[in-house]
């Protein structure tokens, strides 16, 4: 099926919570709680009545039990009509963009007029999570002060934590090949030579650029402020190291495959806590509510690869879009390319960089060309933001729109590797 | 939810057995299985409350079961809204001493045939059982609870204790510890914990009523037996020791020289709580006296005063939506009772921190409030924190909060114009500014109004809704329906210094500070208030109110009445400038590190006509409101101070007070302390009004 058959789609609206690390214990908020915190301002800021939202759509991997069909809850919960329809979906780290593009199609298909689409992830509350002891250690990690509390907790690691017997493990495990996330990561920087220190530069510079963002103001209206109960406000993303250097990023030890990985904490995406919300509208629907769309969807694609290399993903997903484009490297002006792993990211973009992976895997004519860095998570990415995995798609889609019309871009994709061995991809135009 | 599926199929239906229309208060009839129904269905009520008449009508219907023997009776309500709210207040006023005793003992002989009848008798409780409802549900063998029930005797908040057998039927059916103490302080146990208590046998959802009733009548039920501790109180000696740690901790909330009634409760269990039958004599007696006591009157005068105040509060606000502008210590518990009641509510404020600790207050409020966990987050969803004001476009209704200076308040209104909704009303929270001169730079001056709360908003339901020259009557009354669906009292009062009770109270708090200027200390001045009925002390009260905001009020006052007023004392103003602004910075007058001061001072050098220094000024400055139609009338300024300040309840309000004690009296202190004092004493001309 052609991306031009049917209705146009719009993206109008969007907001996400920040996103939060996972701290020692569960977080001050529920996947609900965290859609519900920026569901509201979002719903609250547009010109419709609830009513008009034909569907709600949720993203979500890891359900707590208190919230089932959690799409559902969370509709309730922002006061949507008892009628308007609401399901979940989950693939894994794609769900929030699934979401998306479950509406997309619906939209287009003209059954549906108008439909929130969501993202909603708390890791530090997934229910079959870290072993007791695992979480500890996690969380005494992530709230060492300095080097060398770092370093004893370092000592206080045990093989277990990351024997795949559990929760979060077990989910960031794959479970055809055994092989962890963080190993997928290493297996294609051997394929592709990433080297350790390139890893590390790549981290750096998301961290960098998520700062300057927030810094700059770029994340005005798209991050939304929550609100715990015992009176925190949480209102920008709490992993962002502004100060990220290659020799802080150079102690961590590989984690995955010590001694000689290249794959690090610092190198790989954060354990968060987030959830983010867009609205889609048909052509119909913005003309009757008066919209000024973000951007238009114009195509979406999924495609599926060997689970060990799940990282290409991308690569897999994103290329059969501009091919049935005829679109050349140069027609994409800006990416979103969720960051799993700087290793992942860096191989993805060697990929599409490889003539001979390019004609024999992709098809192409030759090579796809080198991204420029400068097209590719402007804003920083799952390194320094930190990666719920039900949210990130999510995430990626809004801001791309977010930062195609702060830049005037005229087209841009925003892809993801999803755990499992599979890829997704959008394509986002400027409103013409 | 309220959507049209579950609308069709409606809610669930009380079980009513076979009864058919109501033959004057009460629908009965047997079912197949010789089961009498006996549903209380008041004539012209939707409330059901125990009248002479229901009473009446209910001894003949036992006297038809006495004569034709039931396999069972079963009594519950017909009325949606509960069981029953309690005896017929209305009714009381007519019972002279003695015929009071007589009609008790009429009714006493009905609920002991009740309890006397062969067959089991079942009583059915949804929704509150209150008072004599509460001693009806007390006489059957049975009480089957719905989720929702409550059991009371709030008898005592009348200035009464129960008198329909409630002070040996409690005892004997529950620990008579828990009986006093409910009975004592007039606190209702709802379903759970009545169940844990004893009072109901049985908790079933209202679908599941018939088949409970069958399995009473069946002995499937068990009944609760009076335990250990109630054979242990059938000991003087146990009951005396009991009997005087009760009365100390009375004595704390309720001196006995103003609140008689728990006092005569706790004489009561101390003397016959081992002998049902003198203690129904006694109860019967002791009501009847209490009955005819000031404090009782006038307790059941502010019962009604409370009534027309809500009345003033019924109908449709139109308010759906509301907007908070300000997230200050008011800003955030008007949002939070709002959200609490239903509303959908925004909270604006460009910082995000006092939006933060807002949600920490409205969740302070939901536990204080005993808010289910469930509750307590739908509850917090409808507050939302809203530093970018998304919420003005949608608000049915504004309520600024924002800090109290006019050229603040004008700016934030002078943004609104062109932002608001086309009906929206725009409400101010000031405490001493005009309302009509803040109408000026208002987007829509018919629809504007003070919104004026009390602190702290969820503890004090009264509010004045205050109507400027060119506010609307449909904007008034629908402020005053917004009061009522958020559980708080309308006060409807124009616009002038200090509205009704900050007016009243200003001049207390300053002759205070006056009398300590005199050497008077604060703990003399604050015990002779409270000895008074105050629930605290001028000095105290200041304090809690905040030192900074007094001044303020006091400032305002003073530039823009006639009056004269007692002069701001340099005390004050100097706390102020140091920062000491009571409560809120642990210091004021009072040292608050280690919690609310309780002065209880010795009076014996206190100077004479101490009280009346400090409340006839009050008095005064009602006599003023009044005569400039600031209030409605006195009975409303009377509520507007009790439910405000806590004003001695049991003296019935300040104009109640005055004219019990006597106009021309008054007047006549007044003019001597004017004499010794100063213009500030001066009778106001309204006075002569009064007789």
């Amino acid at each position: 099926m052609t991306a031009t058959s049917g209705n146009r789609v719009f993206l109008v609206d969007g907001a996400r919570t920040p996103f939060l690390k996972a701290q020692a214990g569960p977080g001050p908020f529920t996947p609900v709680d965290l859609a519900v915190q920026c569901g509201r301002p979002l719903l609250a800021r547009q010109p419709f009545d609830r009513a008009a939202l034909d569907l709600v759509i949720l993203g979500c991997v890891n359900v707590i039990a208190d919230e089932m069909n959690p799409a559902r809850v969370a509709g309730l919960r922002l006061g949507l009509p008892e009628a308007t329809v609401a399901f979940t979906v989950q693939i894994n780290c794609g769900s929030g963009m699934q979401s998306i593009d479950t509406a997309y199609r619906y939209i287009r298909d003209g059954s549906h007029q108008m439909i929130l689409a969501g993202g909603a992830e708390a890791l530090s509350h997934a229910p079959l999570t870290l072993r007791q002891s695992a979480v500890e250690w996690f969380g005494r990690m992530s709230t060492a002060k300095g080097p060398l509390e770092q370093a004893k907790n370092m000592a206080g690691i045990r093989p277990e934590f990351f024997k795949p017997v559990i929760g979060l493990e077990r989910g960031l495990t794959d479970p055809i090949t055994t092989l962890s996330m963080g190993q997928t990561a290493e297996v294609l920087a051997h394929h592709f030579g990433i080297d350790r220190e390139t890893a590390d530069a790549y981290a750096m510079q998301s961290h960098h650029r998520l700062a300057a963002a927030h810094e700059e103001g770029r994340l005005k209206g798209e991050l939304m402020p929550a609100f715990a109960k015992d009176g925190t406000v949480y209102d920008h993303d709490n992993g962002v190291r502004p100060d990220s250097d290659m020799d802080g990023l150079a102690k961590p030890k590989p984690v995955f495959e010590p001694p000689y990985g290249k794959v690090t904490a610092g190198n790989s995406s954060q354990i968060t806590d987030g959830a983010s919300w867009c609205i889609l509208a048909s052509e119909k629907a913005v003309d009757a509510h008066g919209l000024e769309p973000l951007a238009e969807i114009t195509d979406s694609e999924w495609a599926g690869l060997d689970p060990s290399i799940m990282g290409l993903g991308p690569v897999m997903s994103a290329t059969p879009i501009v091919k049935r484009h005829g679109f050349g490297i140069g027609d994409i002006e800006l990416w979103e390319l969720n960051e799993a792993f700087a290793a992942q990211v860096l191989s993805c973009l060697a990929a599409w960089n490889d003539e001979d992976f390019c004609r024999e895997v992709l098809g192409l004519d030759g090579a796809f060309g080198r991204i420029d860095r400068d097209q590719l998570n402007v804003d920083g990415g799952a390194i320094s933001l930190g990666h719920p995995v039900g949210t990130s798609g999510n995430r990626i889609v809004l801001h791309l729109a977010n930062a195609m019309k702060t830049r005037g871009a005229k087209r841009g994709i925003a892809t993801e590797c999803i755990g499992g061995g599979l890829g997704g991809a959008m394509l986002l135009e400027a409103v013409q | 939810m309220t959507g049209h599926v579950l609308n069709f199929l409606g809610e669930t239906k009380l079980e009513l057995g076979p009864v058919g229309e109501a033959d004057g208060n009460w629908r009965t009839a047997r079912d197949g299985d010789n089961v009498l129904w006996l549903v209380l269905d008041k004539a012209g009520s939707s409330v059901n409350t125990i009248s002479e008449d229901v009473i009446r009508e209910l001894d003949d219907h036992i006297a038809a079961a006495e004569a034709d023997k039931p396999a069972a009776l079963v009594i519950r309500s017909a009325k949606k809204a509960g069981f029953a709210a309690g005896a017929d207040i209305t009714g009381f006023e007519s019972m002279t001493d003695q015929g009071a005793a007589d009609m008790l003992r009429q009714a006493h002989d009905v609920l002991d045939r009740i309890e006397a009848l062969p067959c089991p008798t079942i009583c059915v409780v949804h929704g509150a059982a209150l008072g004599a409802g509460f001693e009806l549900a007390l006489a059957c063998d049975y009480r089957i609870a719905t989720p929702g029930a409550s059991f009371g005797f709030p008898e005592v908040q009348l200035g009464l204790h129960p008198g329909l057998g409630g002070t040996f039927r409690l005892p004997a059916l529950i620990d008579p510890t828990d009986a006093m103490t409910m009975m004592l302080t007039g606190k209702t146990s709802h379903t759970k914990r009545a169940k844990s208590q004893g009072i109901a046998d049985k908790i079933v959802e209202e679908r599941h009523v018939a088949a409970a009733i069958t399995a009473a009548r069946n002995g499937k039920i068990e009944r609760q037996s009076p335990g250990l501790k109630s054979r242990a109180f059938s000991f003087d000696q146990a009951r005396g020791l009991s009997a005087r740690q009760m009365r100390s901790k009375t004595e704390e909330k309720a001196p006995k020289e103003h609140y008689p009634a728990p006092y005569a409760l706790i004489d009561l269990w101390e003397e016959h709580g081992d002998d049902r039958d003198a203690m129904q004599q006694a109860e019967i007696d002791s009501f009847a006296r209490l009955l005819d006591t000031d404090t009782s009157k006038n307790l059941r005068r502010v019962f009604f005063l409370q009534q027309s105040l809500k009345d003033a509060g019924r109908g449709d606000d139109g308010i759906a939506h509301v907007h908070v502008i300000g997230a200050g210590a008011m800003g955030a518990e008007i949002a939070a009772i709002a959200a609490i009641k239903g509303k959908s509510v925004t909270l604006g404020d460009i910082q995000t921190d006092p939006l933060g600790q807002a949600i920490k207050t409205a969740a302070k409020i939901c536990e204080d409030k005993h808010l289910s966990g469930t509750e307590t987050r739908d509850a917090l969803d409808r507050l939302m924190p809203d530093p970018h004001g998304y919420g003005l476009a949608h608000a049915d209704l504004v309520i600024e909060a924002a800090s109290e200076e006019q050229d603040v308040k004008q700016k934030i209104f002078k943004g609104l114009k062109g932002a608001l909704k086309k009906d929206a009303i725009l409400a101010t929270n000031t405490s001493s500014l005009s309302v009509d001169d803040l109408a000026t730079a208002a987007p829509a001056k018919s629809r504007f109004a003070g919104l004026h709360y009390f602190n702290p908003v969820s503890k004090i339901d009264l509010v004045e809704v205050v109507k400027g020259a060119a506010t609307n009557d449909k904007t008034a009354s629908r402020l005053a329906a917004f009061c009522g669906a958020t559980g708080k009292l309308p006060a409807l009062v124009t616009d002038y210094p200090g509205f009704v009770v900050n007016r009243a109270l200003v001049p207390y708090m300053l002759e205070a500070m006056v009398l300590m200027d005199e050497g008077v200390s604060k703990e003399v001045i604050d015990t002779a208030a409270i000895r008074f009925g105050m629930p605290m002390g001028p000095v105290t009260l200041a304090d809690q109110v905040g030192l900074d905001i007094g001044l303020h009020v006091a400032e305002s006052l003073a530039d823009s009445l006639d009056t004269a007023m007692p002069p701001i004392s340099d005390d004050l103003r100097l706390r102020v400038e140091n920062g000491e602004l009571g409560k809120k910075t642990g210091k004021g007058f009072y040292d608050w590190s280690e919690g609310t001061p309780h002065p209880d001072a010795d009076m014996d050098n206190a100077p004479d006509g101490l009280t009346d220094r400090l409340i006839l000024p009050m008095l005064n400055a009602c006599v003023e409101v009044l005569r400039k139609g600031v209030a409605k009338d006195a009975d409303q300024l009377d509520a507007a101070m009790i439910f405000a300040t806590g004003w001695a309840p049991f003296r019935g309000g300040p104009m109640h007070y005055a004219k019990t004690r006597g106009i021309a009296d008054i007047k006549k202190r007044l003019t001597d302390l004017e004499s010794a004092h100063g213009p500030r004493f001066a009778p106001d001309p309204g006075w002569s009004n009064l007789g």
